[in-house]
């Protein structure tokens, strides 16, 4: 997964780097870069594994327009967050606000592991203090304790 | 106690099983309205019909009303169009259409060739007022109180089940 990320990234900074090339003149870079980076945190309701930074759907397109005339207002990056919330819901962010509802999505992955932790930990505790006949010899061992009954190299 | 340790294996994969089978009746493309028990996002449209004639939200405040978002490029929109027709002839609710991101002869001559069951459609061109409304996936519908609350949201198309089992109930209720 990892390998692909850099490759894929450079490749759509290439892409958005022709495209800015193109344009006219009068288009505001740093604009455009603010604008990327906050319909980055984005999900597009239409394709929900895309952010609205890099989806096609239409919808995507208008909310980018969207973004830009609202920065170009001087709305703050809030503003533009709380706007989008207001209409799609928590869903939208891809970092969702830790709340009464959110706090199993944010903290259940570390609490199972926690859990998963101390399971093991307990199991191999009480094993360690268990005297060794309690457990089946590994073969190994049998094999050393007793050479006669191995069979013999041809 | 220690007896029964051997169930706890069953006990987490019943869990499990339980979460992934209520997972199976989740659609994730209904995302919950955060607008739902909010006042319904101000407008004011030209009708679909007559680009002279405006409607805004406050010319329906005082009854409770149906708001179907549609377009003449929405495939789904078909599916549901006859029910919202016997819908509409049964006069429960006055339904009004938004015409989302369409044109003005494509919208009409859909509703001059399949029957219109809108009191009025507004005209949406540019899916300003779709995006107020939290649309993004047409067809949309909403049912608006008399205070001009929204008080439901189903999206997709509509059957004859969601229409009798959800709006139907609610639009009775409203009216109450």
């Amino acid at each position: 997964m990892a390998r692909w990320i850099l490759p894929v990234l450079l490749a759509l900074a290439m892409g958005w780097a022709q495209a800015k090339e193109a344009a006219p003149a009068a288009e505001d870079p740093v604009l455009e870069a603010r604008m990327l980076r906050i319909t980055a945190e984005l999900r597009c309701l239409v394709c929900q594994n895309q952010t609205i930074a890099d989806s096609h759907a239409e919808l995507a397109v208008d909310l980018r327009n969207q973004v830009k005339e609202m920065l170009k207002r001087g709305d703050t990056d809030q503003a533009i967050i709380d706007y989008m919330t207001a209409r799609y819901g928590d869903f939208v962010l891809y970092r969702p606000p830790l709340k009464g509802t959110t706090w199993i999505l944010w903290f259940g992955p570390g609490l199972l592991l926690v859990g998963g932790l101390a399971a093991l930990w307990l199991v191999l505790h009480r094993r360690s203090r268990l005297s060794p006949d309690q457990f089946e010899p590994d073969p190994d061992d049998e094999a050393a304790n007793e050479p006669s009954s191995g069979k013999a190299p041809t | 106690m220690s007896k029964l340790k051997f169930l706890i294996p069953l006990a987490i994969f019943l869990g499990l099983a339980a979460f992934l089978m209520r997972g199976l009746s989740l659609d994730p493309r209904e995302v919950p309205s955060p607008l739902i028990g909010k006042p319904a996002p101000a407008f004011d449209l030209t009708r679909l019909d007559d680009a002279q004639q405006r409607i805004s939200q406050k010319d329906l405040l005082g009854k409770v009303w149906m708001l179907n978002v549609w377009a003449s490029w929405c495939a789904a929109c078909r599916d549901e169009h006859p029910y919202l027709m016997e819908f509409a002839a049964r006069k429960i609710v006055p339904i009004y259409g938004l015409n989302y991101k369409d044109t003005r002869p494509a919208g009409q001559q859909t509703l001059s060739r399949f029957g219109d069951p809108y009191v009025a459609s507004l005209f949406d061109a540019d899916g300003r007022v779709g995006i107020d409304w939290g649309v993004y996936g047409v067809p949309e519908t909403f049912i608006i109180d008399r205070q001009g609350v929204i008080r439901m949201k189903h999206i997709g198309p509509v059957t004859p089940e969601v229409l009798r089992d959800k709006i139907e109930p609610m639009v009775r209720q409203l009216n109450g």
